[in-house]
């Protein structure tokens, strides 16, 4: 490797150092070089000695967490998608329950992969370009993010244009990673959603369900509605007409939404937000090596599950009956609570901090998904505006801090 | 009975090369060297020039703003060399050393039978007044200041510190003098003394306050033991002293020679025997390393890996420094797959659970290396610091207040009870590798600037 080094440093680098002819891409080749070789620098003073972590091997490992959610996900597209068409029985050969599904979701789910990394890491070459600093890690999370926070069908150029909205006005006008108020990944989904609202509704949540009901050869009873469409739907209506029952069977046990579908993940929605239990692979994860914030993951659960069961004492409609802990397997929740309200750069800081803004994302999730069935997807805006109050909420953290300093120094002046 | 602290935020830092309870004391060097950038923000003034004879404790500069604050000869010779850097900045006044020291005698004093103004002036004169170190802003204590406490460390908890209670094993009684001329100087107010659990050197000390302290680095920095003891609140000065000057000044008293003596541990993975040596300060580093050491692609430390100055062999040990490290330098790029950041990285020590080392036990030793593990990035990863600052005060809002040159701000987060040695394990840990006691010492610059 010291030979691949050399060559890259005395051939190719002079190449883009300045005066050689391809300076202006220099921050590309530092990009890939120090992808591949942590560079020599050393320290100069202060700690001479440094910890091994750093910011590559920090986001490399978000992503590692990412993956369980990535495979289950494409799988459970196509899953979705055989269970729009046909009737699946548990007699079928493993290799349709296993092999067909994933590559069915893998077509679908690798250009939503490619468009958004491709988007978001040329912006961000672009803007390292003009403003002369290194290409920053941010984005390698990000743009996984993205593509799993989406409805299969969405059409790749609005994922291109939200990815782009999402690093330029979301990123890059902040002062790029590490300064940006808002989620990258959300500020793409909540661009999308205002920007696009019928093309975000509908028939998108599974592959083809459209194409499908017109040619008439979808499976029998199948809507395509994702959880939080159909409970959205029991809103406003009485609770024993037989519509509201109708959909209130397919959460209970043996019905399509049941705890356990939900649990396992077997339910439409977005790509990788399905399966609690493969988030909570990624949870592991990133609680075991530090990278994820416990705290926030805890007190988000806890909110969720407090408000779910205010709803239940409440208990004005179907949706507010759903059993809390099924309420938080539903829809993004545990997805957000993981990978989004976890995002060190926009979550609150302090550690008193963290406790009072998970418990808030989550409490506020499920109460906006209730509250506006127009909306039933209130994860992306709990954690936009926790996103927003989060500097509030350090504020008057570390003012207490303040406050505790100057009473210690009252109590010293008084007593002196 | 000692009351406890304990301390739970931090980190032991375990290195290859850690001294054996071995003292050599006749080492002798050739050149020594008072440096004027050892004592932060002096302004020296020049006594002496090239070629002059000087004996142990005459003064070769004082303090522009202070002039009573002298600094003087470690040993006697001629003045070999004034060496200047940039704007003629005075970086070192070296001395040619005599085969035998010569002493100029300043006469003994019994503290027990002087008051504070007399004393001060004896130490002031002596040489020995740089030692106490003032907070806030770690400078040399202010005379003008009437202290509200004065702190001693007993142990360092620092990676590869030497061990307290050898190093002062056989100094107790000139300690003790030192300790009774500390009494003098705070006046009524108290000198509290903290040591290591297990320790016993301090066991009979008299006329102390004693604090027991338990738990990882940095609980022997002497910051930390004020913030839990008796934090700094502003308007107040407190002063602080390492044991060892604290028996030299008891010497001194009893002897009237300037004669500052260091038990220096030789340490790191790159010494052949890690080992003791009793030498006077100043001495220059070969005296120490030349032999000892393995000078190819090596880091020279003055002081600990954590917080000390890089050295040429050239250079000279520290005025506060109790400590010689020496670690190899990382120059070496680290391809990403075998040792870098996608390598399974056994060999790499982290406080993050992010590699094995958190599996490995907490007793391994490392040899660590001085690459930067990374590039120099914008905060991104939070809490990282709060685990290993022991203090009531926010380490990374106080790091931006002071990146944004908010003074108010600052004072309201506690600048007045830090020093950047404070923040040296959180500068090791930080992911995005921000330099953070540069950032917290041109902080605590700035707060001076304002105030004086």
């Amino acid at each position: 490797m010291k030979a691949l080094h050399d060559f890259l440093e005395n051939k190719v680098k002079p190449n883009f150092t300045e005066g050689g002819k391809l300076s202006r891409f220099y921050v590309v080749y530092d990009a890939l070089e120090t992808f591949a070789f942590t560079p020599g620098h050393v320290t100069k003073k202060g700690a001479h000695i440094r910890d091994g972590i750093d910011l590559k091997r920090t986001m490399f490992l978000v992503i590692v967490a990412m993956i369980p959610a990535l495979l289950f996900g494409m799988w459970n597209v196509g899953h979705q998608y055989y269970l729009s068409t046909e009737v699946v029985t548990t007699a079928d050969p493993l290799s349709k329950m296993l092999m067909d599904k994933f590559l069915v979701g893998l077509m679908k789910t690798l250009p939503l992969i490619v468009v958004s990394y491709g988007v978001g890491l040329g912006i961000e070459f672009i803007f390292a370009g003009i403003r002369k600093h290194a290409i920053n890690e941010g984005f390698l999370v990000s743009g996984m993010l993205i593509p799993l926070i989406m409805p299969v069908d969405v059409p790749l150029w609005m994922v291109g244009v939200a990815t782009a909205f999402a690093v330029i006005i979301g990123k890059e006008v902040f002062g790029g990673t590490g300064m940006n108020i808002l989620n990258i990944a959300l500020t793409a989904r909540a661009f999308l959603f205002f920007a696009y609202p019928k093309q975000m509704s509908g028939e998108i949540w599974i592959h083809e369900v459209g194409a499908n009901k017109a040619a008439d050869v979808l499976a029998e009873g199948y809507t395509g509605a994702t959880a939080l469409g159909q409970l959205a739907n029991t809103v406003g209506k009485d609770a024993n007409s037989t519509e509201v029952g109708g959909i209130m069977t397919q959460f209970a046990e043996g019905g399509m939404y049941s705890l356990q579908n939900a649990f396992l993940g077997l339910v439409p929605g977005s790509i990788g937000e399905t399966s609690s239990l493969a988030i909570l692979l990624g949870a592991a994860l990133l609680i075991w090596t530090g990278i994820g914030s416990w705290r926030i993951m805890l007190s988000f659960f806890a909110g969720g599950l407090a408000m779910g069961a205010i709803f239940n004492l409440a208990g004005a409609n179907a949706f507010m009956g759903v059993d809390p802990l099924h309420q938080v397997f539903l829809g993004g929740f545990m997805f957000g609570m993981v990978f989004m309200a976890t995002d060190p750069v926009t979550a609150a800081q302090t550690t008193m901090g963290k406790w009072i803004y998970g418990f808030f994302g989550g409490f506020l999730s499920i109460m906006i998904r209730v509250f506006n069935p127009a909306y039933p997807e209130g994860v992306m805006m709990a954690i936009l505006f926790m996103n927003v109050m989060a500097p509030m909420i350090d504020h008057y953290v570390i003012q207490a801090n303040v406050k505790r300093r100057m009473k210690r120094m009252a109590v010293q002046t008084a007593n002196a | 009975m000692a009351h406890t602290i304990k301390i739970r935020k931090g980190r032991d830092i375990r290195l290859k090369g850690a001294a054996e309870k071995n003292l050599e004391t006749s080492v002798r060097g050739t050149v020594y060297s008072i440096k004027p950038t050892d004592f932060h923000s002096l302004v020296p003034k020049l006594v002496v020039k090239e070629g002059d004879r000087v004996k142990a404790g005459d003064t070769l500069f004082y303090d522009k703003v202070n002039e009573l604050i002298k600094y003087n000869a470690p040993v006697s010779g001629t003045v070999k060399a004034i060496v200047r850097g940039e704007k003629r900045k005075v970086l070192a006044v070296e001395i040619t050393a005599d085969a035998t020291t010569e002493y100029r005698d300043f006469g003994t004093v019994n503290p027990a039978q002087s008051n504070r103004e007399a004393l001060m002036k004896h130490l002031l004169s002596s040489g020995f007044w740089p030692s106490l170190v003032q907070r806030p802003f770690s400078i040399v204590a202010r005379p003008e200041n009437k202290p509200k406490a004065i702190f001693i460390s007993g142990f360092e908890s620092a990676p590869l510190a030497g061990d307290s209670d050898f190093v002062m094993d056989g100094q107790m009684d000139d300690f003790q003098a030192g300790i009774d001329a500390m009494k003098v100087l705070a006046d009524g107010k108290p000198v509290h003394l903290s040591y290591a659990k297990g320790s016993k050197v301090y066991a009979n000390v008299n006329g102390v306050t004693l604090h027991e302290v338990v738990g990882p680095h940095p609980a022997g920095n002497v910051g930390v033991q004020i913030h839990h003891i008796d934090p700094i609140n502003k308007g107040e000065v407190v002063w602080t002293i390492h044991p060892q000057d604290v028996a030299n000044i008891g010497r001194f008293l009893k002897t009237g020679k300037f004669n500052p003596q260091r038990t220096v541990a030789l340490v790191g993975s790159k010494v052949n025997s890690p080992r003791y040596f009793r030498v006077t300060a100043g001495v220059n580093v070969a005296a120490l390393t030349n032999g000892n050491v393995e000078a190819n692609n090596c880091r020279l430390i003055s002081g600990d890996v954590l917080t000390g100055d890089a050295v040429s062999p050239e250079n000279y040990l520290g005025f506060y420094h109790t400590q010689l490290t020496a670690i190899p330098e990382g120059h070496e790029a680290k391809f990403f797959l075998t040792d870098g950041w996608l390598s399974p990285g056994f060999s790499k020590l982290s406080f993050s659970h992010a590699y094995p080392a958190w599996l490995l036990g907490k007793n391994k030793a490392y040899e660590v290396d001085t690459n930067n593990n990374g590039e120099h990035r914008a905060f991104v990863v939070t809490g990282q610091y709060e685990q290993v600052f022991p203090f009531d005060i926010y380490p990374v809002q106080l790091v931006k207040a002071i990146m944004v040159n908010d003074i108010d701000l600052m004072e309201k987060l506690g600048i007045y009870e830090v020093a950047p040695e404070d923040f040296a394990l959180c500068e090791f840990a930080c992911t995005s590798k921000i330099d953070v006691q540069d950032v917290v010492r041109n902080g605590i610059d700035i707060v001076m600037a304002e105030f004086s």
